[in-house]
């Protein structure tokens, strides 16, 4: 033992700083077997892996500002009066939750600047969010071993939509008020224990005193310190999955193609979190974010029109805004539908998209890895659910801004309401079929290219007058690229009589997952991809034109 | 209001009623005339009626009636006021267009101010109303802003938004912008309630507290209103800044990433 | 078309013979993979002097990043808090946000821009492929593991004491109903509150604007008034509560325009006071046209007929707005005549 200590210290004398440094907290967290596999770890480059950092940044630039802001905000309710420098509130009774926003936003040199990035970076990173979900939905990335990373990103994104919405109703102005208030009479519709819900969380009828430092501590200590948590568990996931990887040639399942983290990824990755910043920094000069001293402060007998939430919340408005006024009252008691069932929706329709992958796996009873992307196209039926889903959710977004709809394009807010209550159900159906028709076709056409090529745009005229278009063969690279992925076939029932003549009880859910496995891989809603053996044919010489 | 409404038909009534409405032309011919003209006398108020029921029987009487007592196509002009005319069309709501929409919308003023003025004194000769407010009831100056800010979201915000922006009302209707509305027009409308807009008369929102809003709005919704945090993306809230987010927030990020993952340009082959 | 520019040996009919196991060229995948193509260098990889172009923008980068930090300093220092300044097209805008956003945005853009330049153009641009592994275990790992855990709880004996079990389960199920507990006091219970508002038989009407009791003859057709009952002030430590309840819109319809009997004679002399608070879910309601006589709520589009006993004609509300009856008292001032006999704003389970 002692001789190797000697011998140890030897060589750490000899050894550059930085070394010494590393064999010193290699010694006590081992950190060379971690880096072992990790300095070099391989990223694929495609923009669109990028998102999730938009995402990562944007919350590290919250995280940061947040910070920042808490050194100035009061949490409080107590009503004070205005003496600061923008005028038009002089002498106004407010709580000092808003006069102090109003402090940062003249007073505090900057402030007003921090106060822009925090919010413009949260409606980024909740934009973020949803269309880096959607990346990995519509590339099949969900698929197994990711779900559980799939779920956690889920929950981030509804853990950042109620973050959101807890910030937006911290300065206490007239417009957060009005959606605090809203919040209220949705939590008052809860059958049974809403009144008491309300009760408790705003500390007696609304407003009362306490739902700002409330709203606070969940707002800068419990559900970042969640998300916090998620998002660590998240990119621990990614790390240890590896990224996923478009098909293409060298590209397989069981390898991932790309540069090393260090050096380059470490300057992209890195360089990308400046450039965010930038970004978001810039968007904060330029436009100007809740601008609360134009609102007003909050009082619970005003109001102002156009009152909305931040865009993440629009969609569960447009549900309350769409739904009609059902009211029960039986044995003395009130149903609220009207209010109740768009708080059920909304999760509900949250909920559709977060257990897809199960379903899928369900329905295909693949148990195998998965880690080249699909491509949209094939994938129809996905992607018309997915499609669909967007439909959904961009109808009631709508829905949310319908007066500024009005307004805007000289409609009723009335036609605008009718339209928004028809969409939500036509709306998705008419996108499922769309979109997997165009699947469909963009599939067929694939089907053509390999067999036939790729369209040149050059026109021959053959000796005996007819005109053609040149074709020009694809590669090896395209054909392969274009042919990788793999086509399910749909699952059998089975015989219903087993060997010894015994019938099988056949059970429901077995024909349910036959007939989703048919609608997903059936003959119609999937295009066969070219055999070796159609190649050969038709590149033999016949059936070609 | 009341106690007029109550002896409208006391025989005294129409003597007493064309002596207001004279007093009120005149006050608004005295404030309007030219300074040599400044001493407006019975012929100059008369010749103005005169002028304004020309204009009226070319312009508005075939919806509103010959003698202003309305039709199927426009409501009754006795006693709006002068401050109605001054109002409708002062701001080119009115001569309504034939087919006009949900409600009449602002548009291109046909009448000079001097062709209003006596058209308004011709309506207000009909019975009375409000005159047209004075430039002392509607400067700025002895107005408390801020006070006219709570004000403004008490009385106005819920259908013109927290600086005027304007907004929806039902069926089309809408309540208009209140951006580059002269503070005269403003105050006028708070009087009269023109359209489907309510009225605010003196005992419900004092002068006092309509020259306060009049000054608030001058402060937040003009060309000169600081904007100190930039862009204000049309002052509608929360969709407006989710558009401005998505589109040149996570638009510019998305270039970014393109740019960040695109392959560099390689070599040409020799 | 022919297929004469593809190698022969890529046709699928070549190969039959080559198919490579491991890139899995089979039924399922037609055209066999060709392995990642050759590496192709960029200019900078054969050219020196492109390369040394790329390190000069790389620092120019750096370089301006340190000067708009420097600008930032700067501006911080030069820019009072409340200076005010024209920019086209945006307008009078904050110096002092507008310089240090700029000048903050261009520090960070121009070293994310530097790292990226450098990434992109110097750093090795060669792509590696990585072998991936199954994550799940090997059968002998699985089986090790699982026999660690049979042992583990066969040595805990928990299977076997299941009086240990059952009450181990019930204490740790028992103990956060403390946490529950302790939650109780948020607030106090519901009682009647949601039921009672500050008005009261013989409360005068006082108009939100001028602070003042109210005649009827304040009150003209077409005008819409606001009001609070007497002796609420705006200072008072229960106001936002209170108001929250009791605000009160009114508005005076011509008698015989009044199509809900209980509302005539609610009203006075055609004063109808009616609840500002939306039935739906508790938003101010003031969005009132005189000549329609609806109210419209901005937040959802409820929309009441203040002629027809506030009646909900469209959105999402579920019932009507309570109505305020009044008269008016011995010196003529305009009074309630009583509470609201309903609860006031959104609906809830106890409301019946």
């Amino acid at each position: 033992m002692s001789t190797t200590t000697t011998n140890d210290s030897g060589a750490r004398r000899a050894a550059p700083a930085g070394e010494r440094l590393a064999d010193w907290a290699d010694g006590r967290l081992g950190i060379y077997s971690l880096a072992k596999s990790n300095m070099r770890k391989i990223f694929p480059d495609h923009w669109s892996f990028m998102l999730g950092e938009v995402c990562l940044y944007s919350f590290i630039i919250i995280i940061l500002t947040g910070v920042y802001l808490t050194l100035f905000f009061h949490p409080s309710m107590n009503e004070v009066v205005y003496n600061g420098s923008y005028v038009p509130l002089q002498g106004q009774l407010m709580s000092e939750a808003f006069n102090s926003t109003l402090h940062i936003s003249f007073d505090v040199r900057g402030g007003l600047l921090i106060r822009q990035i925090h919010h413009w970076a949260a409606l980024i990173f909740l934009a973020g969010m949803f269309v880096h979900m959607m990346r990995v939905f519509f590339t099949g990335a969900f698929r197994k071993p990711r779900e559980i990373n799939w779920l956690f990103g889920f929950l981030l994104f509804v853990l950042g939509m109620f973050t959101g919405f807890t910030g937006y109703s911290l300065p206490d102005d007239l417009l957060s008020g009005t959606g605090v208030r809203f919040m209220e009479g949705a939590i008052l519709s809860v059958p049974i224990v809403g009144t008491y819900i309300s009760f408790f969380l705003f500390g007696g009828e609304f407003p009362g005193h306490d739902f700002v430092a409330r709203f606070y501590s969940i707002h800068i200590l419990l559900l970042p310190g969640i998300m916090l948590g998620l998002m660590v568990g998240h990119l621990i996931l990614v790390f240890y999955h590896k990224h996923t990887q478009f098909a293409g040639p060298g590209k397989t399942n069981n390898n991932v193609v790309g540069m090393p983290l260090l050096p380059v990824y470490m300057a992209k990755a890195g360089g990308f979190f400046f450039l965010v910043f930038g970004v978001i920094a810039a968007v904060a000069a330029i436009a100007t974010i809740n601008p609360i001293w134009a609102i007003g402060p909050y009082r619970s007998d005003q109001v102002s029109t156009g009152a909305q939430p931040d865009w993440y919340m629009g969609f569960a408005e447009g549900l309350i805004r769409a739904m009609p006024g059902w009211e029960i009252n039986i044995w003395g008691h009130t149903l609220v539908l009207g209010v109740f069932i768009p708080l059920v929706i909304f999760p509900l329709v949250l909920a559709a998209i977060a257990v897809y992958p199960f379903i899928e796996s369900w329905v295909t009873g693949d148990k195998r890895e998965h880690h080249i992307l699909d491509r949209p196209r094939n994938a129809p039926t996905r992607t018309a659910f997915g499609v669909a889903w967007i439909t959904a959710y961009m109808v009631m977004l709508v829905g949310g801004g319908n007066d500024l709809w009005a307004t805007h394009f000289h409609l009723s807010i009335n036609a605008v309401t009718w339209f928004v209550r028809i969409a939500f159900f036509a709306g998705p159906v008419v996108a499922f079929v769309a979109t997997k028709r165009i699947c469909l076709g963009l599939q067929r056409r694939d089907r053509d290219k390999v067999l036939h090529g790729r369209e040149s745009g050059i026109i021959k005229r053959l000796p005996h007058g007819e005109f053609i278009e040149v074709h020009e063969p694809l590669s090896q690279e395209q054909l392969h690229t274009l042919t990788a992925h793999e086509q399910y076939v749909p699952v059998e029932i089975g015989p219903l009589v087993d060997e010894h003549g015994v019938e099988r009880k056949l059970k429901g859910s077995e024909k349910l997952r036959a007939k989703l496995s048919s609608a997903y891989y059936g003959e119609l809603n999937q295009i066969s991809k070219p055999t070796a053996d159609e190649y050969k044919e038709i590149t033999s010489g016949h059936g070609h034109h | 209001m009341k106690k007029l409404s109550a002896r409208r038909r006391h025989p005294l009534a129409a003597v007493v009623v064309l002596l207001l409405a004279l007093a009120a032309t005149g006050g608004l011919y005295a404030a309007f005339a030219p300074a040599s003209k400044a001493q407006a006398d019975e012929t100059a108020q008369s010749l103005a009626i005169e002028e304004g029921k020309k204009l009226y029987r070319v312009g508005c009487a075939s919806c509103h009636g010959t003698g202003g007592q309305g039709s199927s196509d426009g409501p009754t002009l006795v006693g709006v006021g002068a401050a109605n005319v001054d109002f409708q069309v002062g701001t080119g709501r009115m001569p309504a267009a034939t087919s006009q929409g949900a409600q009449a919308p602002r548009k291109k003023i046909i009448y000079t101010q001097a062709e209003i003025d006596q058209l308004a004194a011709y309506v207000a000769s009909l019975g009375a109303g409000p005159a047209v407010p004075t430039t002392n009831d509607y400067s700025p100056n002895g107005a408390d802003i801020a006070k006219g800010g709570e004000l403004f979201r008490t009385n106005c915000a819920q259908c013109h938004n927290f600086t005027g922006k304007g907004g929806a009302l039902t069926h089309g209707k809408f309540a208009p912008s209140l951006e580059g509305v002269a503070p005269k027009h403003i105050y006028e409308a708070m009087q009269i309630g023109p359209q489907n807009m309510p009225s605010f008369p003196d005992t419900t929102l004092s002068q006092q507290n309509k020259k306060d809003i009049v000054a608030y709005l001058d402060a937040v919704n003009s060309d000169q209103t600081k904007s100190p945090g930039g862009l204000q993306l049309g002052g509608l809230g929360p969709v407006s800044e989710g558009l401005f987010a998505w589109i040149f927030g996570l638009g510019t990020m998305i270039a970014v990433a393109v740019w960040v993952a695109a392959r560099t340009a390689k070599a040409k082959k020799s | 078309m022919s297929s004469q520019d593809i190698p022969e040996e890529n046709l699928p009919a070549a190969q039959e013979t080559t198919l490579d196991k491991v890139t899995g060229a089979d039924e399922k995948h037609p055209f066999a993979d060709p392995g990642l193509p050759p590496h192709e260098h960029r200019i900078q990889d054969i050219d020196e002097r492109a390369a040394k172009r790329s390190e000069r923008t790389v620092a120019l980068l750096f370089t301006v990043s340190m000067l708009a930090t420097i600008g930032f300093i700067a501006s911080f220092v030069a820019f009072p808090a409340d200076k005010s300044i024209y920019v086209f097209p945006i307008g009078h805008i904050s110096a002092l946000n507008f310089s240090l956003g700029l000048t903050l945005g261009v520090a960070l853009f121009a070293i994310g821009a530097g790292a990226v330049h450098w990434a992109r153009t110097l750093m090795s641009d060669v792509e590696v492929a990585d072998e991936r592994h199954p994550i799940e275990a090997s059968p002998e790992v699985k089986s090790k593991v699982l026999d660690d855990f049979r042992q583990g709880a066969k040595e805990s004996a928990l299977g076997r004491r299941k009086l240990i079990r059952n009450t181990m389960l019930g204490a740790l199920t028992l103990v956060p109903l403390s946490g529950v507990v302790l939650l109780r006091d948020l607030g106090p219970l519901p009682e009647t509150k949601l039921r009672h508002t500050a008005w009261r038989r013989g409360k005068l009407l006082v108009n939100m604007n001028t602070n003042q009791p109210m005649r009827p003859s304040d009150v003209a057709v077409g005008s819409l008034t606001f009001a609070k009952p007497e002796g609420l002030e705006e200072h008072d430590e229960e106001f936002q509560n209170e108001i929250a309840k009791a605000a009160l819109m009114l508005v005076r319809l011509q008698p015989d325009d009044i199509k809900d009997k209980k509302e005539l004679e609610w009203s006075h002399e055609g004063i109808v006071a009616y609840s500002k608070i939306c039935t739906h879910v508790g938003c101010p309601i003031s969005l009132y046209e005189q000549q329609t006589h609806h109210v419209l709520c901005p937040c959802h589009q409820s929309t009441f007929d203040l002629s027809d006993g506030a009646r909900v004609i469209f959105g999402p509300a579920g019932h009507a707005l309570p109505q305020l009856r009044i008269g008016v008292n011995a010196d003529g001032y305009l009074e309630a005549l009583g509470d609201f006999e309903e609860p006031v704003g959104p609906a809830f389970w106890e409301r019946g």
